[in-house]
């Protein structure tokens, strides 16, 4: 077991155990920070990826906006009872049984192919430059990049829009 | 070394984690977080292939940047729906706002 593998066990199991408690806790609160913990989680195996802008932008953008967005509106809508309601157990029973459905469907079509065992040749040097060029390169990416920052000036401000106090 | 089936795993079953997060809450907010975990799993799939498959090109990266960003975008607006239905109905629990305007 290479030191790789180890940290790459231990993140993933953060990942998971966060990503479950988000969807389990009772308290919506602490389904946010299991939430934090998971996309923290995500982030690290970016970095076991080699892609390091996309580690810092996981953190920055996921874990510092939009986790802190959900903070605030679940401290907007809290209920005035105080207390979460939830579904009958018959309930929880059968989506957990079709959604461990869903994730043997996904395996079984995974291990059919013939993954890369190992990584085939090495990540450039400037990857993160060549990345930065290929946003703004005329003959790559640009006009998405164009078209993804207008539709997150579209959406913020619509956003802001419809939240506002009407008062 | 680690073998790619094993990134694609844990995608999934964070994938699967996400989907059980959607059908299995009443609260619409904790919906939303289900639809980030589900978002989340698609970019490590999408970058665990840009790693093994052509770390030389940039497409993985910017395709996993794009997801950032309409991610961002969805969150930022399912969040101002959320909050105004909640003043106008007093409740987020998707059990019970379940009819339009009459």
């Amino acid at each position: 077991m290479t030191t790789l593998q180890v940290m790459f066990f231990f993140f993933s199991l953060i990942t998971v155990a966060g990503g479950l408690y988000t969807v389990i806790a009772r308290n919506l609160f602490h389904a946010a920070l299991g939430l934090i913990v998971s996309l923290a989680g995500v982030a690290a195996l970016y970095a076991l990826l080699e892609a390091s802008f996309l580690a810092a932008a996981q953190v920055a953008i996921y874990i510092g906006a939009i986790a802190i967005l959900i903070i605030f509106a679940v401290m907007l809508t809290r209920g005035v009872t105080g207390k979460n309601p939830v579904k009958d157990w018959w309930t929880y029973t059968v989506t957990a049984i079709v959604c461990l459905l869903l994730l043997v469907v996904l395996l079984t079509t995974l291990f059919r192919f013939d993954w890369p065992q190992t990584t085939q040749a090495a990540v450039p040097a400037d990857s993160i430059a060549r990345l930065g060029k290929s946003l703004v390169d005329p003959s790559l990416y640009v006009l998405p990049f164009e078209v993804a920052s207008v539709l997150l000036m579209a959406a913020l401000i619509g956003s802001a829009y419809i939240a506002r106090d009407k008062k | 070394m680690v073998p790619l089936s094993w990134y694609l795993i844990v995608a999934a079953i964070l994938f699967c984690v996400g989907v059980f997060g959607v059908l299995a809450r009443r609260n619409a907010v904790a919906i939303l977080m289900g639809i980030e975990l589900m978002l989340n799993a698609v970019n490590i799939n999408l970058v665990a292939f840009w790693r093994y498959l052509e770390p030389d090109k940039m497409a993985g990266q910017a395709f996993a940047a794009f997801v950032f960003i309409v991610a961002a975008a969805e969150t930022a607006v399912g969040l101002a729906l959320i909050i105004s239905v909640y003043r106008n109905r007093e409740t987020v629990d998707v059990e019970n706002v379940d009819l339009l305007k009459w």
